[in-house]
């Protein structure tokens, strides 16, 4: 790989300016400031992105769940073969990526963890990239939200020269079509569970039906391409049909696993063999607060993050079983999307057996579904009083919490951001 | 077929295609006040491209994005199983997309008029107002005896209820049918059953219990004050509903400025 070269004197100022920016707004606790110093950034020099990804490794993992912690997961296994950049916080447009990459040193692979409908337009910027696609599902209703329009600019992205090699996850149709255009793919098959959004054939408008052994389209034989890795019962990884490996990871649940297996996958294109980059995968226990434990007034809160039904139906996976009790906490501001009406796409039957106490400032929606769901319930206004009143219905001092978006920052900011 | 004597059927007609707003949770709610009056009752949910069936007392129709919508009404045709239900007093709750197509003619996603299913007398249309986005809170017609409703909307339509129309109420807070009103209820009084269009979603009938009880009264041939009270359930319902009410009147979500109709006819900002 070349070295990169230096960047011109236009770009050094642009990246010292949006440094100096992020420095400031991190003084003036605006949070990490990443974001801020990006978009100064990227207005003193809009090719920035260009210059600041030339001559480096990219790898940029999209998708509507699970894209921080597989950045995670990926940042580790490269960064067996070397330095890495990332957008470690989830900040995954342009002006995080930029912010990432303007502390980089030259040479650095990057790990870029984008948001799905801003694929295409990094892609446009970087010269040759890797693309892991984990999956697409339906994400804040009261936004323009729909899921196959961003399936078809993904496809139409994926066929840019730029892109070396898709990793896709096979078991997800619309992911599947938008790679079916590039020029070599990985396929990775996750197992399939999430089919709400997918049930219209992304290729011809047909039916598709799921079975055990994948899916199909009825009308136009569009169907699940066979995976050269894929995730075996008992989190192992099958490659080729012949090697099994044993994941064994520091986070919880199929989903994380499944995550994993993509990032295998990707590692591998660059030579980072399964027995190498694993070691260093195991090591990630908790990303961004996620699947961190929390001391809240003796009570031992693992935090978990589900923004979508798709990301709640995850999420349920990883709980403890009965009788753990679970604190669930809904939102509904800009960032999470004004209309909660998902939380009748999310299986909230699946909690029976479990007390759950609904909290955040939707907790009567959440109540109302829960009810219907005939999942026995409490509802509390703050966090605080949520846990105790969960924890009381325990017997070990321990409780589960989800929380979508804005609800899990809040809490993040009242248990220390910091474990 | 169930025996309709013994158990009601719920059906949730396409959720693969009209399901944007979990919807879905319309046929739950009514599901599950059926049985908590311990009444028998089966819940279905009809995939596109499956038979319809004809025998259910109730059938519910949800929100969709303009392609699914146009499929679902070309699925269900003009003179379908669902026409025949309706015809032998099967009662019908739609949806935003699924009012829009029950009416006589809906905008595909090219704005060109479609043919609706002819159960609702009103047409939906495209105009150049923007898109309607956010709580709405009706007052319910007298006849239906009924608190305000609440509900969330989210659609680009207008819909003009036609002559033989009757609305569900008037809009005092969101946009709703865009004259004013809201909803289109078809209740023609000769045995045929009723069908109800509306733009309310969150879903409607969570937010809205005694909505709900009026569906069910309706396709069981009784009063909705006859069916036992359910205080637990509607309790926690009253809870949301003090909040998404005052959050609606206040004129503002969560403080992100809301426009009314009325403040867009009186041209406030
Ligand atoms: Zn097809």
């Amino acid at each position: 790989m070349a070295p990169s070269a230096p960047l011109p004197l236009r770009s050094r100022a642009a990246v010292a300016a949006g440094r100096a920016v992020a420095g400031a707004s991190k003084v003036a606790r605006l949070g990490t400031g990443s974001v801020v110093g990006g978009n100064v950034a990227l207005r003193l020099d809009p090719g920035l992105l260009r210059r600041l990804t030339a001559g480096r490794r990219i790898v940029i993992v999209s998708g509507t769940n699970g894209k921080t912690t597989t950045t995670a997961l990926l940042r580790a296994a490269l960064a067996t073969a070397g330095p890495v950049a990332s957008n470690a916080l989830g900040a995954n447009m342009p002006p995080g990526i930029v912010a990432a990459l303007g502390r980089a040193e030259p040479g650095a692979a990057a790990a870029l963890e984008v948001d799905e409908r801003w694929v295409p337009a990094v892609l446009e910027a970087v010269d040759s990239a890797t693309l892991v696609l984990l999956n697409l599902s339906r994400d804040q209703l009261d936004r323009s939200h729909e899921v196959r329009k961003i399936a078809e600019t993904w496809r139409a992205a994926c066929a840019a020269p730029a892109v070396q090699r898709v990793i896709a996850n096979a078991d997800d149709p619309l992911v599947a079509w938008a790679a079916g255009d590039a020029a070599e793919v990985v396929w990775v098959g996750t197992g399939g569970w999430w089919t709400l959004d997918a049930s219209g054939c992304p290729a011809c408008g047909g039916r598709i039906v799921f079975d055990a052994d994948g899916w199909a389209c009825t009308a136009c034989g569009f169907s699940r391409p066979e995976p050269s890795w894929a995730l075996a019962p008992g989190h192992e990884v099958v490659v080729h049909g012949e090697e099994r490996i044993e994941l064994d990871l520091g986070l919880p649940g199929r989903a994380n696993a499944a995550n994993a297996a993509m990032v295998l996958a990707a590692a591998d294109g660059y030579g980072i063999a399964p027995a190498h980059a694993l070691p260093a995968m195991r090591t990630v226990q908790s990303v961004a607060g996620r699947y961190r434990t929390a001391d809240i007034d003796g009570v031992s809160v693992r935090m978990l993050l589900a923004k979508n039904p798709a990301g709640w139906q995850e999420a349920i996976d990883m709980l403890a079983p009965p009788p753990r009790p679970v604190v669930a906490a809904i939102n509904a501001r800009i960032a999470d999307g004004r209309d909660p009406s998902w939380l009748w796409d999310v299986p909230y039957e699946r909690l029976a057996g479990r007390y759950v106490v609904a909290t955040g400032e939707r907790r009567h929606d959440l109540a109302v579904r829960l009810r219907y769901a005939q999942v026995d319930h409490g509802v509390a206004e703050s966090l605080d009083g949520a846990v105790a009143m969960a924890a009381a219905e325990g017997d070990d001092d321990a409780v589960d919490l989800i929380a979508n978006y804005t609800a899990f920052q809040d809490y993040l900011d009242q248990v220390g951001r910091e474990p | 077929m169930t025996d309709r004597s013994s158990t009601v059927a719920v059906v949730v007609l396409f959720p693969d295609l009209l399901g944007t707003y979990g919807d879905g949770g319309n046929g739950l709610v009514l599901h599950r006040r059926l049985q908590w009056r311990g009444i028998a009752s089966d819940l279905l949910e009809v995939p596109s491209g499956s038979p319809v069936p004809e025998t259910a007392q109730l059938y519910l129709l949800g929100g969709g994005e303009d392609a699914p919508q146009t499929e679902a009404a070309r699925e269900l045709g003009t003179d379908g199983p669902l026409h025949r239900a309706v015809e032998a007093g099967a009662v019908v709750l739609a949806v935003c997309a699924g009012m829009q197509i029950c009416g006589v003619s809906f905008p595909d996603n090219q704005g060109r008029p479609q043919e609706g299913l002819g159960l609702l007398d009103c047409v939906t249309v495209k105009t150049d107002e923007p898109r309607a986005v956010g709580e709405l809170l009706v007052d319910a017609d007298d006849r239906f005896g009924l608190p305000p409703l609440t509900g969330f909307e989210n659609h680009g339509g207008r819909t003009r209820p036609g002559p033989s129309a009757t609305t569900l109420g008037g809009v005092r807070a969101g946009v709703g049918n865009g004259d004013g009103t809201e909803g289109v209820l078809a209740d023609h009084g000769d045995g045929r059953g009723k069908v109800l269009g509306t733009y309310l979603h969150g879903p409607a009938l969570a937010r809205n219990p005694a909505l709900a009880d009026v569906l069910l009264a309706w396709a069981l041939g009784m009063a909705p004050a006859d069916l036992a009270p359910l205080p637990e359930a509607d309790a926690e319902a009253d809870a949301l509903r003090a909040v998404r009410l005052s959050a609606a009147t206040r004129g503002n979500l969560d403080g992100v400025a809301h426009r009314t109709w009325r403040d867009r006819l009186t041209r406030r900002s």
